[in-house]
Formats: C-alpha cells, sequence, structure tokens
C-alpha cells in the first residue's frame, strides 16, 4: 500500500472497488442455482442440463442456470398464450400501472441490478451503473405511457399475441427492457430468453414481475443456450419473433420462420461508420470514439467501428486518439474508476485476436497503448488500426470487440460512398461543425440512426434498428410499438386460417392463364373473326413489359396468353424470366434519384397519372370486365378507386413526414421516414389494376423505386397502366413491370441482393419461399398468408400500414447549443 | 515537440523569461526562449513553470478553433462518474489540493487584520495533528498564495514573511475591467512594486464579444509588460464571454499575448467555474503546449467550495492534460471556503469520523 507522501508526489489513482456484496448475498441466498420462470412460478427445467455463468473478469462461476430444452418452451409459451387475451383485455391504464410498477421497482433495486450486471457481463460498473439500468428503467416509464395511451393513440390495432424474445449478452437487462416494455404495453406476453452468458438480471427482473404482482404468464423467462432459442423461434404459437444479435443468426430465424406466418423484428449487427469532417470540433470527437468503440469493450452493435477521417487531419486526429488511448484505465469492471472490462468469453477474445492479426496482415498499423492488460480474466487492448483499406476483412467484419479501424477521405461525396460501402446500416455518427454539411451527409448514410457530433445516445422515445443486413423493426419510440401491434381487421381475418399456414404447397393450375409457347396472340384468338362484317383486321398489338421506361420485349423471347373470365384469350404478354428482373432492378435502382424529388413533385406526378387514368377510364374498366368477367359496375368501381387511391397517396406524399421524439437531452432527435430502396411488389392475383394501384401507389409516393410483378392472370390491367405513367411525367425506372409466371419470377426478385424489400401478395405457397430467399440481404419482406385482403375497402387497401411498410424509419440526434 | 525548452521542470524558475510580444522575435510560430535576469519577486516556494513568452497574434489559429459545446458538456458530465479516487489516495490528492490553493480574500470589507488572519490560515492550513496522523507530515503543506486586493498587497507580504507563500493580487480593475486603461497599468505596476509576484488581471470582456482580438492580444500585451517581474495570471470571465468558443479563443489569446496562467473567473460573475469551461481552457493549454512547447498553467475560481469538487477539478486535469498539472506551478483553485472543507475530509479520512468546521482554525 503506497503511502500518502507517495500518493502525493505520483498522484496516482488507487483502487476504488464497488461493493459486490449484497449482489453475491443475493446469489446465495437463491443457492446460486436458477430455475425457470414460467406461469409466474420458479419451475425446475425438465432436463436435468444446467451450466455455469460466469464472471468474465476472473473466469469463475456465479451461479448454475438450467438449460430450457422443448418441454420448457412449450410450457412458457402455453403460459404466455393463457396469459395474452386477459392481460390484452386488462387496458391500457392496467398494464401502464404495471409497467410504472417495474420501473419503480428497478429503479429502488438499480444498484444491485448494476452489480450483478458488471459482475456477470464484465463491463464497468461506472456504465452498468450510469447507462444500461437508467436507461432501463426510463425504458418502462416511457412505456407505461405508450400502455396509457394505446387506445387513443392506436385505434383498430390490437397485440400480436406471444412473443418469443431472444437477447444478447452486451447489454443483458437493457435489451430486455427494449423487448418487454413495449410488448407488454401494447397487450402482449412474453417469452424471453437471455443469452446464456448473462442470465442473472433477467432472473432478477423475474423476481421483480413477481413482487409487482404482474400476472402470471405474461412474461416468462427461458435461460438457456442457441437451442433453446431454436426450439422458441419453432415453437408454432409464438406469433413473434424479437431478436437482437448477430446477422448470422438473425438470418437463421429468418429461414427458420419463413413461411410461418410469425412476425419478426431483427436487430442485428454492424459496422457503423464514424465519419469526421475537417470542420470538427477533434478533442470533441476524440471523446465520441472513446464512447463508439471503447464503450462496454466495443461490443456494441452500433460500436463506431470504423473511423472516416477527412485526409487534412487524419494526422491530428490520431495522434490525440494515440495520447487519449494511453489514459484510458483497464481493470476490474468492479472499480468505479475504470473505463473498460473484460470481453465476455474466451470465445469472444479468439475472434478479436483473429480479426486483429488478419488485419495485421493485410497492412493494416495496429496500435495499442503501452500498458498492459490484466493478466486473469478475458481482457483485451483498446486498438487503433491505421492503413486500414476498405477491401481489408477488418474494415469490412463486424469485430465486435474494442477495435477500431480509421480510413480517409476526400471530399463529403466519397466520405459517404464509404459509409456505405457496407453490408450493414445501423447506426452513423457525423462530425461536423458545419449545420449544412452535416445534415447534407445525414439522409445519405443508409443506417437506421444518424448521430450528429455524439454517438451510442440511446433513449426510449427513439427508434433503434437498422438498414440493410442490421435487421429490421424498430425498438423504442412510437415507431418501435407497431412492431407488437396489428390491424385489428388482421387478427379477426387471420386467425382462423393460421393453423394452415406454412403447410406443404399446392400448386394449383390455374386454367385462365395458358402457359404454352404460343403462336402470335391473335391468330390464336379464336372467339372472334377477324374479317368479320365490315370491320377492318384489327391492328396488332403487342403488349410488352416495362423497363427503365421504355417498353421491353421479354428477355426469353416467349410471350403467354391471357385469358378472360370465360377461358377467351384477350390479349398477349410478355413471358419475363430471371433476366427481365435482372434488367428491371438495374433499372430501378438507377431511377434511385426520385427519392430525393421533394414530396410535392412525386405528389404532382401521382396526380397526374390520376388524371390520365381518369380520362380512360372507360377503357380501363372495359379491360378489367374483359379480364374478370364483372359487371361494368364493378369494373368500373375498381377504376374509380384506383384513382381514389392514387389521389390518397399524391395526398399522403408530402404529409408522412415523421416525428421529432422528446428525448431527454438538449437536441432534436428526428424521426425521419425514409424510403427502402427497390422495392419488388408481387401483386395479388385478384383487382388486377386496383391491386397493382394498391401496392405502387405508397411505395412510389414515399420515394421508393419499384420491380412489379403484376397479376398473373389479368396482368393487362398492369401493362396498360404503364402506358398512363410513361405519359405522366413519371421519371424511367421508378415503376418497372415484369409479366410472366410468378411462381418463376418471385424467386428471382425474393434472392436478389439489391433488391431492399419484397412485397409478396402472391399464392400462399409461395410465401415461404419469398421469405427464405429473403435472408441473402436479410431484405425486408412482407407477405400475408393466410389472409384475404379486401382491396376495395379503405381499411385494408390503403392507409398507414402501406406506407410504414414502404418507408423505414431514421432517427437522426442533433443536438445543439453553441 | 520542442520539449528541451522545459524540461528544466519545477525547478526552472530562475531561467523563466520573456520578451514583450511587440519586439519578440519568432520564426515559424515557435517562441524562442531568452534568459534574462531573475524577476525581483521569486521565493524559493515557487515551482512556477518557465515564462510563456506568447507569439505574435495568429489569428488564422482562432479562426480554425472548434468547440462543439454539447460535446464538452458530456465529457464533462461523464468525468466525474468515470473516476474515483478514495482512502489514502483521496488524503494525498486533497493534500495536493490544498497546496493549489490561491487562499483568496477580495471582499469590500478586507482589512489588514482580516488579511494577517488569511496569512496565518496560508502558513498552516491543516492541522498537524492531522496531517502526521495522515502519514504526511514530512509534505511541504502551504497554500500556494494569498490572493488579495493590491491595497491588501504590502500587509500580505509582511504576514508571510519567510514563509516563502507568495502574494497574488488581483489587478487591472478586478472584477469587471471597466477601468480607464493608464489606471489599470498603474494598478499592476503598484501591485509589482508592493511586492506581489503574481498577478490577477482581468481582461476586457468587450474585446471578446466583438471579436476584437487584436486588441484583446495588446491589452493582456500591456498587463504582461506593466506585470514585468511578476506572474501573470488572466482572468478571461468565461460567465460573461457566452460561448465556449469565445472561451477557447480568448484563452489563445491570452497565452498568444504572454499570460503564465489563465483563469476562469473572478469569481463575481453570475456563472464561474464550470467544467466544460474548464474542460475547454485546458485543452486550449494543451493545445498551446503541443504547439509552442510552453506549458501555462489554470486556475479555476469561483463556486468551488467542496473537496468533491476538487477531486473532480484534479481528475479533469490529469485526464486531459496529465499529473504535471496537478501542482501549483500549473494549475491553481481560486478559492476562499474549499480549503475548510478539504480539512474536514482529512479529519474523516483519519479517525473514520465526520467532522465539524469549529474543529479546523478558522482563515
Amino acid at each position: 500500500m503506497p503511502q500518502t507522501s507517495e500518493i502525493f508526489e505520483t498522484l496516482e489513482y488507487g483502487p476504488a472497488p464497488e461493493s459486490a456484496e449484497r449482489a453475491r448475498a443475493w446469489l446465495d441466498e437463491r443457492g446460486r442455482s436458477f430455475g425457470l420462470f414460467i406461469g409466474g412460478d420458479w419451475v425446475e427445467g425438465a432436463g436435468a442440463e444446467a451450466f455455469d455463468t460466469v464472471n468474465p473478469a476472473n473466469g469463475t462461476a456465479l451461479a448454475r442456470i438450467t438449460q430450457g430444452g422443448s418441454e420448457d418452451v412449450d410450457r412458457a409459451v402455453r403460459a404466455a398464450r393463457a396469459a395474452q387475451e386477459p392481460w390484452a383485455r386488462l387496458g391500457g391504464h392496467a398494464r401502464a400501472r404495471f409497467l410504472y410498477a417495474l420501473a419503480r421497482r428497478i429503479h429502488r433495486h438499480a444498484r444491485l441490478f448494476s452489480v450483478l450486471e458488471t459482475l456477470d457481463n464484465g463491463k464497468p460498473v461506472r456504465e452498468s451503473r450510469d447507462i444500461d439500468i437508467p436507461l432501463v428503467v426510463r425504458h418502462f416509464y416511457h412505456h407505461a405511457g405508450w400502455a396509457q395511451l394505446m387506445d387513443a393513440e392506436f385505434p383498430d390495432q390490437v397485440p400480436v399475441g406471444v412473443a418469443g424474445q431472444i437477447i444478447p449478452w452486451n447489454f443483458p437487462l437493457l435489451m430486455l427492457a427494449w423487448k418487454i416494455a413495449p410488448a407488454l404495453a401494447t397487450g402482449n406476453t412474453v417469452v424471453l430468453k437471455p443469452a446464456e452468458f448473462t442470465s442473472l438480471t433477467a432472473l432478477l427482473f423475474a423476481e421483480i414481475c413477481r413482487e409487482t404482482e404482474l400476472p402470471s404468464g405474461v412474461v416468462n423467462v427461458v435461460t438457456g443456450d442457441g437451442r433453446t432459442g431454436k426450439e422458441l423461434v419453432a415453437h408454432p404459437d409464438v406469433d413473434k419473433i424479437a431478436f437482437t444479435g448477430s446477422t448470422e443468426v438473425g438470418r437463421l430465424i429468418r429461414s427458420r420462420t419463413a413461411g410461418s406466418g410469425k412476425r419478426l423484428s431483427l436487430e442485428l449487427g454492424g459496422k457503423s461508420p464514424f465519419i469526421v469532417y475537417e470542420d470538427a470540433d477533434l478533442d470533441g470527437v476524440v471523446e465520441g470514439v472513446v464512447d463508439a468503440i471503447w464503450f462496454n469493450q466495443g461490443q456494441v452493435c452500433c460500436a463506431g467501428s470504423r473511423i472516416l477521417v477527412q485526409e487534412g487531419v487524419a494526422e491530428a486526429l490520431e495522434r490525440k486518439l494515440k495520447a487519449r488511448m494511453e489514459m484510458l484505465r483497464m481493470g476490474d469492471p468492479l472499480d468505479k474508476a475504470v473505463d473498460m472490462g473484460a470481453i465476455i468469453a474466451p470465445v469472444q477474445l479468439e475472434k478479436i485476436r483473429r480479426l486483429v492479426d488478419e488485419g495485421r496482415r493485410d497492412g493494416a498499423h495496429v496500435w495499442q497503448p503501452s500498458w498492459s492488460t490484466p493478466a486473469e480474466g478475458y481482457f483485451y487492448p483498446p486498438t487503433l488500426c491505421t492503413r486500414v483499406a476498405p477491401a481489408s476483412a477488418i474494415a469490412q467484419v463486424e469485430i465486435f470487440g474494442p477495435v477500431v479501424v480509421m480510413m480517409t477521405f476526400r471530399t463529403p461525396e466519397e466520405s459517404v460512398r464509404l459509409a456505405n460501402d457496407t453490408r450493414y446500416g445501423l447506426a452513423a455518427s457525423i462530425w461536423s461543425e458545419n449545420i449544412n454539411l452535416a445534415l447534407d451527409v445525414a439522409p445519405k448514410v443508409k443506417t437506421g440512426t444518424v448521430w450528429i457530433n455524439c454517438t451510442n445516445v440511446f433513449d426510449a422515445a427513439s427508434g433503434f434498428g437498422g438498414y440493410r443486413e442490421s435487421g429490421f423493426g424498430r425498438e423504442g419510440g412510437r415507431e418501435g410499438l407497431h412492431e407488437y401491434l396489428q390491424p385489428a381487421w388482421q387478427a379477426r381475418d387471420g386467425a382462423s386460417t393460421r393453423e394452415n399456414v406454412g403447410a406443404v404447397p399446392q400448386i394449383v393450375a390455374d386454367e385462365s392463364v395458358s402457359s404454352e409457347d404460343g403462336l402470335p396472340g391473335p391468330l390464336r384468338e379464336d372467339n372472334r373473326s377477324p374479317l368479320a362484317g365490315d370491320a377492318m383486321p384489327r391492328v396488332d398489338r403487342t403488349t410488352r413489359m416495362y423497363i427503365g421506361g421504355r417498353q421491353a420485349r421479354p428477355d426469353g423471347g416467349y410471350t403467354m396468353l391471357v385469358r378472360g373470365a370465360s377461358g377467351e384469350v384477350v390479349g398477349e404478354v410478355g413471358r419475363g424470366n430471371r433476366k427481365d428482373i435482372r434488367n428491371a432492378v438495374e433499372a430501378a435502382r438507377r431511377a434511385g434519384g426520385w427519392a430525393d424529388r421533394t414530396a410535392h413533385n412525386r405528389a404532382q406526378i401521382l396526380y397526374f397519372i390520376a388524371e390520365n387514368l381518369a380520362v380512360r377510364a372507360s377503357e380501363f374498366a372495359a379491360r378489367i370486365r374483359s379480364l374478370t368477367g364483372e359487371s361494368h359496375g364493378r369494373a368500373s368501381e375498381e377504376v374509380d378507386l384506383s384513382i381514389r387511391r392514387l389521389f390518397s397517396y399524391a395526398a399522403h406524399a408530402d404529409k408522412w413526414d415523421g416525428d421529432v421524439h422528446r428525448t431527454p437531452y438538449r437536441n432534436v432527435t428526428l424521426a425521419m421516414p425514409e424510403s427502402l430502396g427497390v422495392v419488388g411488389i408481387v401483386c395479388p392475383e385478384r383487382n388486377p389494376l386496383l391491386g397493382f394501384v394498391s401496392l405502387i401507389a405508397p411505395a412510389i409516393a414515399t420515394g421508393n423505386t419499384v420491380v412489379g410483378v403484376p397479376s398473373e392472370r389479368w396482368p393487362l390491367s398492369a401493362t396498360d397502366l404503364c402506358q398512363v405513367l410513361d405519359t405522366s411525367d413519371l421519371p424511367g425506372g421508378v415503376v418497372n413491370v415484369v409479366t410472366g409466371e410468378h411462381a418463376e419470377l418471385t424467386p428471382v426478385l425474393a434472392a436478389h441482393d439489391d433488391v431492399d424489400a419484397i412485397w409478396y401478395f402472391g399464392a400462399d405457397f409461395g410465401v415461404e419461399e419469398v421469405e427464405r430467399l429473403s435472408t441473402g440481404n436479410m431484405k425486408q419482406t412482407w407477405t400475408e398468408a393466410g389472409l384475404i385482403r379486401r382491396w376495395r375497402t379503405r381499411e385494408q387497401g390503403e392507409g398507414d400500414e402501406f406506407l410504414r411498410r414502404a418507408t423505414q424509419v431514421k432517427n437522426i440526434w442533433i443536438p445543439y447549443g453553441e | 515537440m520542442p520539449d528541451d525548452i522545459t524540461s528544466t521542470g519545477s525547478s526552472a524558475f530562475a531561467r523563466r523569461g520573456r520578451r514583450s510580444p511587440a519586439t519578440q522575435e519568432t520564426h515559424d510560430g515557435r517562441p524562442s526562449a531568452h534568459d534574462v535576469p531573475v524577476p525581483p519577486n521569486q521565493t524559493a516556494h515557487s515551482e512556477l513553470h518557465p515564462w510563456n513568452p506568447g507569439t505574435p497574434l495568429e489569428l488564422d489559429w482562432l479562426r480554425h478553433l472548434r468547440v462543439n459545446r454539447s460535446a464538452a458538456e458530456r465529457r464533462a458530465a461523464s468525468l466525474p462518474g468515470r473516476r474515483s479516487v478514495k482512502r489514502e489516495w483521496q488524503a494525498a490528492w486533497l493534500l495536493r489540493a490544498v497546496t493549489c490553493i490561491d487562499l483568496t480574500t477580495l471582499a469590500g470589507d478586507d482589512t489588514p487584520g482580516r488579511v494577517r488572519r488569511l496569512c496565518g490560515k496560508a502558513r498552516n492550513p491543516v492541522r498537524a495533528d492531522l496531517l502526521e496522523a495522515a502519514g504526511a507530515s514530512g509534505l511541504p503543506i502551504q497554500v500556494a498564495s494569498v490572493c488579495v486586493y493590491p491595497s491588501m498587497v504590502a500587509t500580505a507580504v509582511e504576514a508571510l514573511a519567510e514563509s516563502g507563500i507568495p502574494v497574488a493580487a488581483v489587478a487591472a480593475g478586478f472584477p469587471a475591467g471597466q477601468t480607464p486603461f493608464p489606471a489599470q497599468l498603474d494598478e499592476i505596476r503598484t501591485a509589482v512594486a508592493a511586492g506581489a509576484s503574481e498577478i490577477d488581471i482581468v481582461i476586457s470582456r468587450e474585446h471578446v464579444l466583438r471579436g476584437r482580438w487584436g486588441d484583446l492580444y495588446d491589452e493582456v500585451g500591456a498587463f504582461r509588460e506593466a506585470a514585468r517581474g511578476a506572474h501573470l495570471k488572466t482572468i478571461i470571465a468565461t460567465g460573461e464571454l457566452a460561448t465556449l468558443t469565445n472561451v477557447a479563443r480568448a484563452s489563445l489569446v491570452c497565452m498568444m499575448a504572454g499570460a503564465d496562467f489563465i483563469k476562469t473567473s473572478t469569481g463575481k460573475e453570475k456563472v464561474n467555474a464550470t467544467l466544460p469551461v474548464g474542460l475547454t481552457m485546458v485543452r486550449q493549454i494543451r493545445a498551446w503546449r503541443e504547439r509552442t512547447g510552453y506549458r501555462v498553467g489554470f486556475k479555476p475560481a469561483g463556486g468551488i467550495g467542496t473537496a468533491k469538487q476538487a477531486l473532480v477539478w484534479l481528475v479533469l486535469m490529469r485526464e486531459e492534460v496529465g499529473p504535471r498539472w496537478m501542482q501549483a506551478g500549473l494549475f491553481r483553485f481560486g478559492a476562499s471556503s474549499l480549503l475548510g472543507d478539504i480539512e474536514r475530509q482529512i479529519e474523516h479520512y483519519v479517525t473514520g469520523r465526520y467532522s465539524a468546521t469549529h474543529r479546523h482554525p478558522t482563515a
């Protein structure tokens, strides 16, 4: 122990340990062994399997945790199912009281939660105490408010049902809160599976649920490893899976739930850019980097792990960073004066080492501070890699450790290109004192969160979630609640058919479409005599596809016949193939400037389309009639409804405008709905015009470009509409139409890695395939197996649901104050 | 980095020297070191660093300077939570804090008697029995200086005779700086002549608020000249400068003009030493050191009344510029009530019991 007089000279820091006594006592009182929390009770696992949860700071076991098996999961799901209806019926105010009570109790036990979290996870107690737990409490308070307001704010929305929630080990209790609070607020019940490395705070939370007398079965906690998660994902009576974790596992979950009808929200990995412009406050930037990549040892999905710095200030930043890194303190996470604690587990430590070695071999300069890491426990020093090329693996792969790579750029345009040069899209941080620059770049970066002059700032009022392969769905804010809600009519109509979903697809031969490779159409039109009466022969008409603003012949050179309701041939369309889809997607991608047009301009064009359609209303009605055999009245009504729908989305175009969230900082948090990019739309068979318009219009109103596959059976209304589009100032490539067989075209669209979302309204049997094939780039999917949407009704055929599907919310944090 | 210039460290007081900015020769922005005669008011106790010779006014530097307030506030807010100093470390740090105090009385009702009492406290800031019990009896525990109005300098010099504790005087129209310029210069010269070896001047906030950096530079340069022979601390009165960018610019201009210390406040503004302001100033000191090789001191003043606050300020210094800036040569607290709280904390460390004010001799 150094003498006072020595310290007086050296002015070193001493140990400042937070006592773990109470947390250890809590573990001891429970025999350091935990069961599962199911139906409001502690139960033993059906199997005998258990495992140790370990303190990563010293490698010692803290407690035995039950490995939940399929029986346990089933039991928990049944408990959740039984509890769900009564919980929803309880009403918003009662649920608000429960959530409020949970918030209060967590607040009261804040220190125990913090210490337990740090013991189990290895994160510095400063972080669990000052960041994690306060955010948890805030999340429950905020969502107590949403429970209270649900009826008023979300009329005609009902809970999804039973949510299976799988959370990671990096923010154990915070991720629990992000999952459970919105689910409970909106009347769902949950089965939560914590990460196997960090179950303890979830178990303490379960105790709190009991203390607050939360109705049995509303929250169930089943511990275990990936096998338990797999059981939960596979359980047929789970309505929704919410997952936070790696993109790899997210992909598996998407794949395994394909065709099951389960709702899905995924918050996955990232390689988030941290962009530094030459006019940034570099001292502020340095602290930003500390918060970006050395927070929680870099085990943060949205860690700013790629520093992109303007070349002129790169050297200065590097020098400042290195000086700062020397000052970081690493050690016992329970020490109140350490900045960095332990890595979660040896396997993770090994992965970090391997990736850094790989980077070194690729030519990166790897720099670590001169101080040494603790010998005991799993520690990895803060690491800065410079001279890293984007092509190097460490510049692309998520390391999930305290390792940051630094690259330079020359111009803002180049910074955006580098920032978006990744499969991920979780978050970005922009540092500049120039508001013009910062606000110019923010919308161009393809991420769900953009922090301007700050980083890793979170709040319950703001939605968090990814673009691209970082997943979909939002947690937090108004946008996050929709993940746990569905329109009442869908719950009503879907319930009866849900059991059929996922059954073996049956391909039903549809006699109305001739798939034979026909002779030129008109010659096969046997229902008319070309020379009947005194008429001239009809002018031969070739219906083409519409790609990049041009009429296009099918790549394969084949056509297919379109027959009317009574079997007569009424036309002929191109039989699209994979290359037509490829061309259409390329055209749609090239037309991306559509999103940069003003909403007013997009609205004008939609109105113009409606105007031109109205001029040709009777012709379109006649077409519908000839296809569907419907009455004149019904057909005319469909055209009229299509015009109304175009008007609706023209109206929405400049009104679907997002929120300013009230986050508790001196800043504005802008929740901006942004377009998805290229949307593939496979249209319903029925309502050949209205079905097409109802889906295309919201997509383009919000700035997307579209590859549309019209009704397979009756594609002619859509191809007719292309002529209207062509004469309505719609830029080429914004809407592309490929006709052909859904079974052939859908998989190509679903698997295409440059398509950002696919909406599939084709036959039920395609749903599984669409969802399974979407995993290549984790594109968003919208499918509706088992639902028959009544397109003519406003409730089901238009509105917010469509606009929400057509956009993703980006939260931009803009602190202010000079 | 021309580290060699300052490598003589704390014993270098005898070599300190500077010339007025107007006559100074510089090459590519770097100062040259000059040896000048030992200033008259040097004392053995002083650990002051070589005088900052200043540089010509570099407007480009000011122009490129960026301070993001939100980022600075965030850093300042997280700092107290990031570090914790406990037990013997806390005792040692607090004793260090005592040696950094400019024990101050700047009141309208100051009298020679009051000043003499303060000087008595300056000599024995912490009870000897406590120092012994804390294992610090061998340490030179005295405050850094006694800080008074110019009219009290002579009294203080006399009261501190043989103690080695320097006398600091506020001057140049403290606290508002709204005194005619010649009178300000006179006041400085008078204080130095009376034996003050440190002069805490106030800048004209007007120059900052109107962006007249040349005027500020000339003003501080003139004060520097007038205070020849004494150490110059420049009070920038951050509470009246509106923005952190102004704080940073004013700090830099003072250093360019030859300030040896930059100081936050007079203690009379509505807002005095805050952590974001301190952080911003200390970062300019760091930048100055990196660019010129000279170390300039920092003095937060006003509103620092508790041991806990003192520790946070020391943490700030340690984290941003390192332990060298935790010594009286480069760091001062402008405080009147801080000492009392530190004494109580040290007694608590020694006895394990919470202490009371009356157990410690008053100033």
